[in-house]
């Protein structure tokens, strides 16, 4: 099992799993948005290949209105 | 007239840059935008919400992209790094987008901006390749230090953000437009047509406002009006205005062929 805080929540998972499991589990797939895992940016082309360790810290985000 | 806006060497046709917060809905935001006629809309970076439907509407099918230049912000940011992470994010959002709104804020109750770390932010972000619109103080000094790290525009306020109280120092505007050569834009403090009216005539390059629009009684007739000012405002500076004087001892009107005293 591993924990990851997701957008300032903690969230457990029962196994290993990578950005884009990550992001399918969301319901993100297909969605523009942006990842930041640790401080650094995960490039969209990387999701299916950047395995994600217990205790990452991720920020999810969208563009919304703003002025 | 040929009387374009260019930014990092792009053309705009519209003065007139205007945010897409606070409006009842997604419908009204657009018909607000295209009264506007604005070509370059501000964008919030937040967070998803998580376990909400992600299907809900979203301001890129409202406002898309390929219709309007997006210029994502970094509204409530109040250290520099906070702000190149919001970028750096906003960048990979927008599919490598690099035009952006830098803005690092000093106090929550005045929303001041804070320039030390705004330089700080500027620095970073002009390094890694982004083309930087920088909202700031009205101090000229700061604002020609924005301009030497690289920023594209200067944009000073006017008043402070949601103030509506329009141009409260025409005087340190001058100053800035006349130490940087990048455009300078008005964002801030414009409550209503007369306040971008009047910072056009002062030569500014363009004006960015929100909640002038957003926060109007009708937002899609307020941006109309902010439009015909924007425009009015740039034309009375571009044929220049006579000259103030306190009274003028030649009338209109011819002063011969007067009808005879009877």
């Amino acid at each position: 099992m591993i924990n990851l805080t997701i957008n300032g929540a903690s969230r457990s998972f029962p196994a290993a799993l990578n950005v884009a499991e990550l992001i399918e589990q969301l319901g993100y797939t297909g969605k523009r948005i942006a990842l930041e895992r640790n401080g650094a940016i995960v490039p969209r082309s990387t999701y299916a290949t950047v395995q994600l360790a217990d205790g990452d810290k991720l920020e999810v985000v969208v563009a919304v209105g703003g002025g | 007239m040929n009387d374009n806006l260019i930014i990092a060497g792009k053309t705009y046709s519209s003065r007139l840059l205007v945010g897409t917060g606070k409006y009842k809905d997604f419908t009204e935001t657009r018909a607000a935008l295209d009264a506007s006629g604005a070509q370059i809309v501000t964008v919030a970076i937040r967070r998803t919400n998580l376990g909400q439907n992600a299907n809900e509407p979203n301001l890129l099918d409202a406002v898309p992209m390929s219709k309007f230049t997006y210029l994502p912000n970094t509204a409530g940011c109040y250290t520099a790094d906070d702000a190149v992470r919001t970028l750096r994010l906003a960048r990979e959002l927008l599919d490598g987008h690099s035009l952006v709104k830098l803005e690092v804020l000093g106090d929550p109750q005045s929303l001041y901006p804070n320039v030390i770390e705004t330089l700080a932010a500027a620095k970073t972000l002009v390094a890694e390749g982004f083309q930087v619109m920088v909202y700031t103080s009205d101090d000229p000094i700061i604002a020609k230090q924005l301009e030497d790290i690289g920023c594209v525009a200067i944009m000073p306020l006017a008043s402070l953000i949601g103030s509506g109280m329009g141009i409260l120092n025409p005087w340190n505007l001058q100053l800035i437009m006349d130490r940087v050569s990048v455009p300078v834009i008005v964002d801030a403090g414009v409550g209503t047509a007369s306040d971008a009216a009047i910072a056009m005539e002062l030569g500014c390059a363009g004006v960015l406002m929100n909640t002038a629009i957003a926060g109007a009684k009708n937002p899609v007739l307020m941006a109309s009006a902010m439009n015909k000012a924007v425009q009015a405002g740039r034309e009375a500076f571009l044929a220049g205005r006579m000259p103030k004087k306190l009274y003028s001892a030649t009338p209109s009107s011819p002063t011969t062929g007067m009808i005879a005293k009877i």
